[in-house]
């Protein structure tokens, strides 16, 4: 291929792969009706992986000339025989994946916009957003990713992998009284897809500057969240942050295995849970699903080399199988799925969510909030925090909406709730179906040391809980 | 060829590519670093990274475009990327609209600023970390190396700032999430004080080690160690001290323009002179090396881009776009931080908060987890480790009706932060004792 050219290498060591990245990424915004100067960014390197004398190395350059190449899997081999003796896993026993396949995305090759034409666009929704004088910041922009991920190993594997993504946004934040309220699309940069302009079609993203500034109007005037114990009924823009937080990164192997107890943290579930643990209740089912077309996080292989499958992590309710990329599963002895995922050329791979969807169920939205006496409908995240053990969580949402005697009232501000992680999925009294779920994700899941920033798809339905605890802002 | 020299040809690179009417600025960073990754007292995760980025920004009258390009690391290659760049960026100006927010610096303020000690190798570091720890739990990682950042624009400005630091953060575990954190920052590696920090943690995972004490939610005591408050120094550092988001009544800190006050004891600057980040930022602005932000509890100052300034039209100060603090530093108290744990008397010594975010953000309400060493103390003696906790309070109360005292000395942490390259941060921090912090679960 044209991208990266690979002249013929030799190394002395056990095993060597070479990950290329290419992306090339141009940021649109239009910011109180104003044109943001156009940003563009491209990036290139590429990182070597050597196993050699029982050791493990990686080095990583922006050269991808020959000569870089040559250089980098010199220097990935010196790491691994320097630290041999005081390596973790002898990577003898490892896998040598030799994979060869390709990816693209959904509409790759489609039509966008002009520059000229994305302004437009932004200008449209600005100006519909900026329409009160109580409106005192807003902001309509998107994102246009283009990347290119190349994978050589020495047993003879080769993938190559092309992605588009888009990220496109709306927020406003309305001020009056002495108090400030912030609404957005889906959350910060909470729409996020593969593809191309279907992805705004598929978000209502024409004309929804107007929408959120109204929306944000009326949360001004709103009263505080009421506290108490009551059911909750989690829109698909919370569920995703709820999925994330308290089934996701709980599950990532390399949690469990300890990589991560300096920094990110380690997780309440254990090794012996998998197979027998009652996560949540029998409506909890959770899939991890890299071949939705138009989810964040969809491809073919991971970045080890590993061909990606739709799994069952829990089924009916009961833990299987963690997050755990092909070496975390050698290190366990448990299965797992192919998500050794890096965030760029200039970090390794290590054990990512990639696409952790909820699947739906059989209720509409009308029978899910029929069922509810007194609860509060929960719509878009915009706070979280949770324990580094993944279990004490708190949430906090853009707007709330009370529920009372199965119907839907007056909008409330404000809106939070707690619980653990380790109870709180087995209230999960009732799943929405197909018709309430929506695509959602992430490019910003935080991991790692060295510290790593990447892209998460999650799919999810409207969901009922039972008995949260509620409560609302200081005043 | 040195790395000076490098971004110095990169420069003329870009000079030479500018047709008439044109003007650039340029933002580069680079490092050279190596990241060891350890786990259970071996090593996990063994690399090195090398990396180069340079931010071209293209100006017309009042139209401009930025590219931020990846470099190889050689100059024949990056010379044309440069220029390539450039001319990607003329071929767009003419679909853009003119930028009434655009502020460039109105003189040349070229400095020099280069800081390499002598250190050890990765390798020696590593094996004194791992023998240190030797029959112990320990996890955390190594990020060592060059740190480079430079400015340049067609004026003729010339900004360089370079530096080699190390920065080890290490956990030693108990089991579960019972743990004592330390870090060992710093220009100049020595072991002997590497061994004294390893055997100070030592000595907590003795006391780490004892039964666990589960509080039930409730206000408690607190005393906060300079490792804690960095957590909520963090948060306000999320668009606290942002002049746009103060303007646009977004930042947490926005009810101190009206009449919310803190302790009159607190007083907040961002001392980039006694800091490691650059004097300069993006777009060639000169930094003061204090600009005060509280004082005496009150809201005094804030952090102003040069788009923000032209905005709202004020006075830019050196704030890079985001216009987060890169060098917080909280003035001390009286309480010496050896009598810290007696004057709490009865209350949490809280190792570590961890994980915050704001539960109501106009009121400066946040919530978070305790973590690692955080104790039970009675009779200002340490007790027992505590189970993770959840606070939730607003900041007038804990640095304001709650506070009770600061500590005389102050901690200079240096920012971990490795989230895409390695961050050139501080904030310098006193312990804060409270006489009640708010737990929740």
């Amino acid at each position: 291929m044209d991208e990266f050219r690979l002249p013929a290498l030799d190394l002395d060591a056990d095993f060597w792969s070479l990950r290329f990245v290419d992306e090339t990424c141009q940021s649109f915004a239009v910011r109180k009706n104003v044109p943001q100067p156009l940003s563009v960014q491209t990036d290139r390197g590429v990182m070597a992986s050597v196993y050699a004398g029982g050791g493990y190395g990686y080095a990583a350059t922006g050269d991808t000339s020959e000569r870089g190449l040559r250089q980098v899997l010199e220097r990935a081999a010196a790491w691994a025989r320097a630290t041999a003796r005081y390596a973790l896993d002898d990577s003898r026993t490892l896998p040598r994946p030799a994979p060869r396949g390709d990816y693209a995305s959904p509409s790759l090759l489609s039509a966008l916009p002009t520059r000229r034409e994305w302004y437009e666009l932004l200008q449209h929704e600005s100006e519909a957003a900026g329409c009160d004088p109580r409106i005192v910041d807003w902001e309509a922009l998107v994102d246009v990713r283009h990347a290119t991920h190349r994978l050589v190993t020495s047993e003879g594997g080769d993938v190559l992998q092309r992605y588009r993504f888009l990220f496109p946004s709306i927020s406003v934040t309305a001020h009056a009284d002495d108090v400030t309220q912030q609404r957005s699309l889906n959350g910060y940069r909470g729409i996020c897809q593969q593809g191309g302009t279907e992805i705004l079609a598929r978000f209502g993203f024409t004309g929804a500057g107007a929408r959120i500034a109204q929306e944000a109007l009326e949360l001004l005037a709103a009263p505080n969240c009421p506290s108490g114990r009551m059911d909750v009924l989690l829109a698909p823009d919370q569920m995703v942050l709820q999925i994330h937080e308290s089934i996701g990164h709980p599950l990532e192997l390399d949690r469990i295995l300890g990589d991560e107890r300096n920094f990110a943290g380690t997780s309440f579930v254990t090794p012996d849970m998998f197979g027998n643990y009652r996560y949540g209740s029998e409506h909890l089912d959770i899939t991890f699903d890299p071949t939705r077309p138009e989810e964040l996080a969809s491809y073919a292989y991971d970045d080890d080399g590993t061909p990606a499958d739709r799994t069952y992590l829990i089924r009916d309710g009961i833990l299987e199988r963690p997050l755990g990329g092909a070496i975390s599963q050698a290190r366990a002895g448990l299965p797992g799925v192919a998500n050794a995922r890096a965030d760029n050329w200039n970090r390794p791979p290590i054990d990512r969510m990639a696409n952790l969807n909820l699947e739906p169920g059989d209720a509409t939205l009308d029978e899910l909030v029929a069922g509810i006496e007194r609860g509060v409908l929960l719509e878009t995240n915009s706070s979280w925090s949770i324990d580094d053990s993944r279990n004490k969580f708190q949430f906090g949402c853009e707007r709330g909406r009370l529920i009372e005697d199965g119907r839907i009232g007056a909008v409330v501000k404000n809106p939070n709730y707690r619980g653990i992680s380790a109870v709180f999925w087995r209230s999960l009294a009732r799943v929405g179906n197909a018709d309430t779920l929506q695509v959602l994700g992430t490019p910003f899941c935080g991991k790692g040391e060295p510290g790593q920033t990447i892209r998460v798809g999650h799919a999810s339905p409207a969901c009922v809980f039972t008995d949260v605890d509620v409560f609302g802002g200081e005043s | 060829m040195n790395i000076e020299e490098y971004f110095n040809q990169l420069a003329a690179a870009a000079d030479r590519a500018l047709c008439a009417g044109e003007r650039y600025t340029m933002d580069f960073s680079a490092e050279e670093t190596d990241f060891v990754r350890m786990n259970r007292g071996k090593v996990r995760q063994p690399g090195h990274v090398e990396q180069r980025y340079a931010d071209i920004d293209l100006i017309r009258g009042a139209r401009h475009a930025s590219h931020l390009l990846s470099l190889a690391g050689e100059p024949a290659t990056d010379t044309k990327a440069i220029a390539a760049a450039i001319a990607g960026l003329r071929e767009a100006l003419p679909e853009l609209a003119d930028d009434p927010h655009l502020l460039l610096p109105a003189t040349v303020a070229s400095s020099r600023n280069d800081r390499h000690e002598s250190m050890p190798t990765s390798e020696a570091m590593v094996e004194s970390v791992l023998r240190m720890a030797s029959g112990h739990d320990l996890v955390g990682m190594l990020a060592a190396g060059p740190v480079y950042r430079g400015f340049a624009n067609s004026d003729g400005q010339r900004n360089w700032h370079a530096t080699t630091t190390f920065n080890l953060q290490w956990s030693l575990y108990y089991r579960a999430d019972k743990a004592v954190k330390s870090a060992y920052t710093g220009f100049s590696w020595r072991d002997a004080e590497l061994q004294a920090r390893m055997s100070d943690a030592v000595e907590q995972l003795a006391l780490v080690s004892r039964p666990p004490k589960a509080l039930a939610p409730g206000k408690y005591r607190a005393y906060l160690p300079p490792s804690a408050l960095h957590e909520v120094a963090e948060m306000l550092a999320w668009g606290g001290f942002s002049a746009r988001a103060l303007a646009t009544r977004q930042s947490p800190l926005a009810k101190m323009r009206a009449n919310a006050r803190l302790d009159p004891r607190v007083a907040i600057n961002e001392d980039i002179a006694a800091g490691v980040a650059p004097a300069f930022q993006s777009e060639g602005f000169a930094r003061p090396g204090n600009v005060p932000l509280i004082e005496g509890g009150e809201l005094v100052g804030s952090l102003v881009s040069p788009r923000t300034a032209r905005e709202f039209d004020l006075q830019a100060n050196g704030a890079n776009a985001g216009e987060s603090p890169e060098a917080l530093a909280m003035a001390g108290g009286e309480l010496a931080a050896r009598d810290a744990l007696a004057a709490l008397d009865t209350g949490l010594a809280v190792g570590n908060l961890w994980y915050l975010n704001y539960s109501d953000r106009p009121a400066c309400r946040m919530t978070g987890m305790t973590r690692f060493a955080t104790f039970w103390v009675e009779n200002g003696k340490v007790v027992a480790p505590v189970n993770v906790l959840r606070f939730d309070d607003t900041l007038y109360r804990m640095l304001g009706d709650n506070l009770e005292a600061l500590t005389v000395e102050r901690e200079l942490l240096l920012e971990s932060n490795t989230y895409g390259s390695r961050a050139l941060a501080s904030v310098t921090l006193p312990g804060a004792l409270l006489s009640e912090l708010n737990f929740t679960l």
